[in-house]
């Protein structure tokens, strides 16, 4: 046994690695919740993969045979159903546990110097993720997957000079057609998610070249012991592994409780107007994106003007990945801020779940200016972000791990 | 970090428990995965016996029904034909049909109910492609005594598809369920037993 | 802890946001009672589902003998009873394994109607038990409709009231009211609510259960496996829950090293 691994290793470092990236690779030992959900992400990722090329052995990609093969998958395939829903709740999951773990950077300038790449590469992933959200959404072909599409794509129609075209290009056809299903489905299969795992290993591969930020927001890497290990640092494993593991048991209760008692959580997971096959003749009285871009579709809606709404949009999602040069904050833990940052943060989750929730209701007059004020406040917690930063009194940073 | 404080057996047993029960997980958790192989419901449907009518089949003349997504063959058989049968016995792998191959009721020397009709899936025992009807005496060589001849790798068959000796194919071509509802009408798929 | 303060917030803000989210229809739905166990009502509801819609309507995602085993029309050995199927629920020559189609003419229906009765294989998951308890029993009399007939629920639908001999003969009640018109008001008339002028075949409530186990059937053909699927879930929350106690113990085990 010894022998073999060693005649692998000289050939292939899988015990370089092994130690790099697992054994020897030494993180804080303050983690909190909060740092469950890259895992989390990562399993969830595996799950959208595996359920997905199953469900590609029985999904028909053409407008005459895509909604009846997703019933053909409900009915009559063997535990097609939960091949399904596993794949459906997993996406709702996976936002969540997106969201969640890019909260937690901005309770603890995770995102801030050296780890500004690791940032970056996430944010791409999170771009990426609502492609491939997207792409997917159309697949089943009812009445949320078609008019959907059609919203989304017809927002390129606001590009000046060229809209039109591009639209009639991203289609493929003068709608939402045939074309426009198989090309969403190559690229939800194949070409998103080859990107995404791309993306994911070199996000790992960053993170564990400048090493994992903590609660406490300082360097574990200041204060070693005489054998050159940090005194704050364990081994990820055994001790994050099996902690891990435990944390993604707890995850599997909710997430398996979701799929097997409210797989459609109430028409937030999977929309009642779904059901319905895609009619490009009539639009559904009610209609919202699911619940993980309303807040973008929020802001879409809460300005006036075609253009200058798909720019609010695009530029919510585009001023995130500035964010490690917004923030002019000597120290990078929410716990060691000042009271400026803890305000902040508190009006751009308001704001944030606020859009979130307007996005999924029909628009009336008051609450088109609660979403354009919210719209307002979200946007200045970044563009507000270098003075109030620089401004506030901090507290100071202890040098070991609380 | 006193290694001598390390209650190592615990640590065994609950790595051991937490291997089991993970083990366990992931077995139940290949079940969907692995039974969404399996035929659905509506493979199973479409699995239907088949109604052939062969009053206007001649003597020596075969025709091809399709049954589970697989030839089917009948051929009513000539008198020559079914004399010829006994003849091939000493060239053939399994001349007594011992291996189940067919219904206990088409085990006998025509491999069929009524000797001159002949009914078989028309796939090679081999690797499954189907064979060539091929009556002709002499049309393979000048001791063919009419059969069947698979194009991909050359097995042959005799004309109640028992295989010949020194071909690839381990075994007689099978002989499906079947009965007749009247005399020229054949069920295939469905022995003769009152359904419950 | 400011996490679960934000958290805090958030639910509060939620909350107030929710309150200017006032209620869609007019017309507040009636409850229907759903209880997939109860094989009978499942069958009188499939019963009532071939004798009354199936001639228009089809339920082409199900096929009669997986709804046989799954309303309960099964032998001694948990097997489909193939004759108690074709006696009672296949009107068609359909053979068992096909789908739920209706003999009904596409072409013909159009005329008659103006539109194609829909599919319902997945009505109930579209629209919900309550929406169509409420929406069956609320067709009423109406001469100025081409076939005689409206539904409070859903107005000027193209459906007839096929239910009538059963419900008898509904009229609406109009009321006036005023509404705020061009500086001063106008009146208009609107539905008070429906009565029963000639009484059919049921009593009320009669009609009403009858209703709701059709109900009951179309949220049973929306989704067959719910049974099932909530019965392996418990199996599988069970298992975790152990899981998750087994992998507890082994996290606290090593972390104890952890100064």
């Amino acid at each position: 046994m010894k022998g073999l691994s060693n005649w692998i290793s000289l050939r292939f470092p899988f015990q370089r690695i092994w130690r790099t990236h697992i054994s020897e690779y030494y993180t804080p030992k303050n983690f909190n919740i909060w740092y469950f959900f890259g895992s989390l992400a990562l399993f969830v990722l595996v799950n959208q993969i595996i359920t997905g090329i199953w469900l590609t052995m029985y999904y028909t990609p053409t407008v005459a045979g895509a909604f009846d093969s997703i019933e053909y998958i409900m009915r009559d395939v063997n535990y097609g159903w939960l091949l399904r829903y596993l794949h459906s709740t997993g996406a709702s999951a996976f936002f969540l546990v997106v969201y969640l773990h890019m909260f937690r950077s901005l309770l603890y300038g995770s995102y801030k110097s050296p780890r500004e790449v690791v940032w970056i590469l996430g944010m791409l992933l999170y771009t990426a993720l609502m492609a491939e959200a997207f792409f997917g959404y159309l697949l089943p072909w009812g009445q949320m997957s078609f008019w959907g599409a059609q919203v989304i794509t017809s927002l390129f129609g606001a590009v000046p000079f060229v809209g039109k075209s591009l639209m009639l290009f991203l289609r493929g056809d003068f709608n939402v057609a045939d074309a426009t299903l198989h090309r969403f489905f190559s690229l939800h299969v194949i070409a998103v998610p080859l990107f995404l795992c791309l993306l994911v290993w070199m996000h790992i591969i960053a993170l564990h070249e400048v090493g994992s930020n903590n609660p406490d927001g300082l360097d574990i890497n200041k204060l070693k012991d005489e054998s050159g290990k940090p005194v704050d640092g364990i081994p990820f494993h055994p001790y994050y592994t099996v902690k891990n593991i435990w944390g993604l048991v707890v995850f599997l209760i909710v997430f398996l409780g979701i799929v097997f008692f409210f797989p459609t959580m109430g028409g937030y997971f999977l929309e009642h107007a779904n059901f319905l096959p895609a009619n490009p003749l009539s639009t559904p009285d009610h209609i919202a994106p699911v619940w993980y871009l309303t807040p973008f579709y929020s802001i879409l809606r809460a300005v006036p003007d075609k253009l200058m709404g798909v720019c609010a949009m695009a530029g919510s999602i585009a001023i995130l990945y500035a964010l490690p040069w917004l923030d002019r904050s000597p120290v990078r833990s929410i716990r060691y801020r000042g009271i400026f940052s803890k305000i902040a943060l508190s009006i751009f989750v308001i704001s944030f779940v606020g859009l979130g929730y307007l996005g999924t209701i029909n628009v009336t007059p008051l609450r088109q200016y609660l979403a354009q004020l919210f719209c307002v406040l979200y946007f200045a917690f970044f563009l507000l972000m270098p003075f109030y930063t620089r401004f506030e009194k901090t507290k100071p940073v202890p040098t070991r791990v609380t | 970090m006193a290694k001598d404080e390390v209650n190592q057996s615990r640590r065994r047993f609950l790595i051991a428990a937490t291997s089991v029960l993970g083990g366990i997980g992931a077995a139940f958790t290949s079940v969907p995965f692995a039974s969404s192989w399996w035929p659905s419901a509506r493979a199973k449907a479409a699995d239907a016996p088949v109604e052939a009518d062969i009053g206007k089949l001649e003597p020596g003349q075969q025709m091809t029904i399709e049954w589970r997504g697989k030839p089917v063959w009948i051929i009513r058989r000539s008198d020559e034909m079914l004399q010829a049968l006994a003849r091939n016995e000493e060239r053939l792998r399994d001349p007594e049909s011992i291996v189940d191959q067919q219904p206990s009721y088409a085990k006998n020397l025509y491999r069929s109910i009524k000797p001159e009709i002949l009914v078989l899936i028309g796939v090679c025992t081999h690797l499954g492609c189907s064979p060539k009807y091929r009556p002709d005496i002499g049309g393979l060589g000048k001791d063919w005594p009419g059969g069947f001849y698979c194009p991909c790798h050359g097995s042959t068959f005799d004309m109640s598809g028992r295989v010949f000796k020194g071909v690839p194919a381990p075994l007689n071509m099978e002989v499906p369920p079947y009965h007749f509802v009247k005399n020229d009408v054949i069920v295939i798929g469905v022995d003769n037993v009152t359904q419950g | 802890m400011l996490g679960k303060l934000l958290l805090q917030g958030a639910l509060l803000f939620v909350l107030v946001t929710a309150s200017f989210a006032s209620g869609g229809s007019e017309l507040p739905l009636k409850h229907a009672d759903i209880n997939l166990h109860d094989q009978a009502r499942l069958q009188r509801g499939a019963k009532l589902f071939m004798n009354y819609c199936a001639g228009c309507h089809s339920l082409k995602y199900m096929r009669y003998n997986q709804m046989a085993v799954g309303i309960g029309l099964v032998d001694d050995d948990n097997k489909l009873d193939q004759s108690l199927l074709i006696q009672n629920l296949i009107f068609t020559n359909a053979k068992p394994a096909s789908s739920i189609l209706s003999a009904i003419d596409i072409k013909a229906s159009q005329q008659w109607f103006g539109v194609e009765p829909p599919d319902l294989s997945l009505i109930a998951r579209q629209r919900g038990a309550d929406w169509l308890f409420t929406y069956l029993t609320t067709f009423y009399r109406d001469d100025d409709r081409p076939l005689g007939s409206n539904n409070w629920l859903s107005q000027d639908v193209a459906m007839p009231n096929v239910l009538a001999n059963l419900q008898g003969e509904q009229v609406a009640v109009m009321g006036v009211k005023k509404i705020p018109w061009d500086g001063g008001t106008k009146d208009i008339e609107y539905i008070k609510h429906l009565q029963i002028l000639k009484v059919g075949e049921m009593s009320e409530q009669e009609f009403n259960s009858a209703i709701n186990d059709v109900v009951n059937f179309l949220v049973y053909v929306g989704e067959p496996v719910q049974l099932q699927r909530k019965s392996i879930g418990y199996g599988v929350l069970l298992f975790l829950l152990l899981l998750a106690g087994v992998t507890f113990m082994l996290k606290r085990e090593y972390w104890r090293d952890i100064k």
